[in-house]
């Protein structure tokens, strides 16, 4: 699938799950990288990366304390657009619930079908 | 039944102007297919903890027509609807997708792609909505804040204060 330039579009930059950790992460406070590379587990040029992204939305703001480099979040705009994707996936997560306890009965409903034709 | 799935849906906003909805069920995809283009499943569970669905009409041929209408739990009613304009059974679907809470709602219409894939008996759906500007995509969004999904967090603050 194409993809468009993440960067000029706030909603896109924090729609990708790794970034809303990476903003999770920040909401506890300002951090060097290395921290979140950490506690993120991922490796530190996909951090970078997504860091980058997120600057260049105006999502996260850095400044240099000595040889450090620290990261904080600047989430008020984005706020409700986070707040939005996180609700739009409990709906679908909601709705999906439901499938599945449809999907079992249909499961066993072939199954049976299955069983008679064994008989 | 008292088992909860741990399989949550998957939302990421691909470009401008989509919204995509991704989730793996344990099941081969002929019945997700079925469970998704049923009325009477489809009704059992689309409008999620939502509300009731009242009306789930499918005329599942390309140029047929579909129509869901959903009384909220707040008391107000939700309907959207479209038209199909491809079907590969058990493999995807394309329709149109017109929400009717907004003013000239069918100039809005949404693209909405749902593929089904299966894998070790396993189906991955997607469901990929198009829309034709991002100012379109944008209310999609801003609907979906304004219109109920406060709702699913105040109905689950209640269950976790009766809880306490």
């Amino acid at each position: 699938m194409a993809r468009a330039a993440t960067t000029t579009d706030a909603f896109n930059a924090v729609a990708e799950p790794r970034r809303r950790q990476i903003l999770d992460a920040l909401a506890n406070g300002e951090r060097p990288v290395n921290d979140l590379v950490a506690a993120l587990g991922l490796p530190q040029p996909l951090v970078s990366k997504h860091l980058r992204v997120l600057r260049q939305v105006g999502l996260v703001e850095v400044r240099d304390e000595g040889r450090q480099r620290l990261y904080r979040l600047n989430a008020g705009p984005l706020r409700p657009i986070h707040e939005w994707v996180k609700s739009y996936e409990q709906l679908w997560t909601e709705r999906f619930a439901r499938l599945d306890v449809v999907l079992e009965e249909l499961k066993e409903l072939e199954s049976e079908d299955t069983d008679d034709d064994d008989e | 039944m008292m088992t909860t799935s741990s399989h949550t849906a998957v939302v990421t906003l691909p470009t401008d102007t989509q919204i995509l909805i991704t989730r793996e069920f344990a099941a081969p995809r002929h019945l997700v297919y079925r469970a998704s283009t049923t009325p009477e499943l489809i009704k059992r569970w689309w409008s999620g903890e939502r509300g009731e669905m009242t009306l789930a009409e499918v005329d599942l041929r390309v140029g047929g027509r579909w129509r869901y209408v959903m009384t909220a739990n707040a008391g107000f009613e939700v309907a959207f609807h479209g038209e199909y304009l491809e079907i590969v059974p058990d493999e995807r679907i394309v329709h149109t997708e017109v929400y009717e809470g907004i003013p000239d709602a069918d100039e809005a219409a949404a693209t909405v792609t749902v593929t089904f894939e299966e894998k070790d008996g396993h189906t991955l759906l997607s469901t990929l909505v198009q829309h034709k500007n991002q100012q379109n995509r944008d209310m999609h969004i801003d609907s979906g804040m304004e219109g109920g999904m406060q709702e699913a967090f105040d109905k689950l603050e209640q269950v976790a204060v009766s809880l306490l």
